[in-house]
């Protein structure tokens, strides 16, 4: 699915990420910057890659600013962007999130 | 389903907008937590807030400690999907605040039944409570308590919003909460559901706080609604019966168990007349007690 707007979710607090989504021309492009990157960075970007193929979200930059989230907490972010940008509150598919 | 037969001393409030709150919560060691999707989440971020409860639900082991979520008024366009969220994600039981009539009761137990049946759950499995927060939600009381019997768990006071209403104003002696306590106490026995009392918002002031639960405790309420962390061990300390109360109710089972056999109706234990009466107290003290982890007998 293709997004239209950009769109902001989550905080800068500890526990929290931070998740921006801007359409783009050229298929799905992540970028991670985390207090535990050394650590978790790879997992951290698989996760949100998993996250955008559920979505089924293309040709979009995810934009990952991580404070030591859980990935539930990573996961929950990047959905909500995603439905933000494509301006859905209601009647999500929660049996696949 | 489980309604009644457990431990609910302590119900806690999390703001299920902050991850940071929503994350590790059972490390408290409440017997429930309270998702809250209503007041504590700003109006733009509902959204936010309910997938991280839908995340939260599915991928967070709260250890065995309960989870409630506090949904979105009935009256508001956020409420349905509140309800898919929190029963798609396997929650134990729905807190609907500002609840006035027994039929608003039963408009969200259709709606949660519908929920059940979209994402494959058990129907009837999923809890109800309502939070009481009115001067008509209380002169409703029994008639909301009773609204779905195999879905209501509990009703609970709402003090913020009841004494707005009342014109009244809170005082550390609660006087302006007496008839509402009581009778919302009384519609929930009369049900036979459980009652659970208001927050208290002066978080440093432990010894007011201590004595409002003593309070609540001995007019029979089940629990109390927290704010705070350190209110939840303060909680279960008033709450659990006693070293005295546990030895009391022991004497008085075995006492009557024993006169029963000899064909005696009233007795004297520990220098006090009991009958057939006190049984039911008394079990219920060695029940709480047993379920609290302080109590090995096996006299329940």
């Amino acid at each position: 699915m293709k997004i239209k707007t950009q769109a902001v979710a989550g905080t800068l607090e500890s526990s929290d990420a931070q998740v921006m989504i801007l359409p783009n021309s050229s298929g799905l492009k992540i970028t991670l910057d985390s207090s535990v990157y050394d650590q978790y960075g790879k997992h951290i970007i698989a996760l949100a890659e998993q996250t955008a193929k559920t979505l089924q979200l293309e040709d979009a930059t995810v934009k990952i600013v991580d404070k030591g989230a859980l990935d539930c907490t990573i996961k929950a972010r990047i959905e909500t962007a995603f439905y933000r940008a494509i301006d859905q509150q209601s009647g999500l598919p929660w049996e696949v999130l | 389903m489980t309604v009644i037969n457990r431990i609910r001393r302590s119900m806690i409030f999390l703001n299920t907008q902050r991850a940071a709150l929503v994350k590790d919560a059972f490390v408290y060691k409440p017997d429930c937590v309270i998702l809250d999707l209503e007041d504590a989440v700003a109006a733009g971020e509902k959204d936010s807030a309910r997938i991280q409860l839908y995340q939260t639900l599915k991928n967070v082991d709260y250890q065995g400690v309960e989870r409630w979520v506090r949904v979105n008024a009935l009256d508001s366009d956020l409420i349905n999907e509140d309800i898919r969220a929190a029963v798609a994600g396997g929650i134990d039981g729905i807190r609907l605040p500002k609840t006035e009539t027994a039929a608003e009761i039963q408009a969200v137990a259709k709606k949660i039944e519908a929920a059940e049946k979209e994402f494959g759950k058990k129907v009837g499995s999923t809890m109800m409570m309502a939070a009481i927060e009115s001067p008509l939600g209380i002169m409703n009381a029994y008639e909301i308590a009773t609204a779905d019997k195999s879905r209501m768990m509990g009703i609970a006071l709402s003090a913020g919003d009841f004494t707005r209403t009342m014109h009244a104003k809170r005082t550390v002696a609660g006087t302006e909460l007496f008839v509402a306590r009581s009778q919302l106490l009384m519609a929930a026995r009369a049900a036979g559901i459980m009652a659970f009392d208001t927050v208290y918002t002066d978080t440093d002031n432990e010894p007011g706080f201590k004595k409002e639960l003593q309070l609540i405790k001995d007019m029979g309420f089940d629990g109390k609604s927290c704010i705070n962390p350190k209110q939840i061990g303060v909680t279960h300390e008033v709450f659990n019966p006693t070293v005295q109360e546990i030895a009391h109710a022991e004497h008085i089972l075995e006492a009557v168990q024993n006169s029963k056999d000899n064909g005696v109706g009233v007795l004297t234990v520990d220098g006090k007349m009991v009958d057939i009466a006190w049984v039911e107290g008394s079990q219920r003290t060695l029940k709480l007690a047993k379920a609290a982890g302080i109590y090995k007998g096996a006299l329940v």
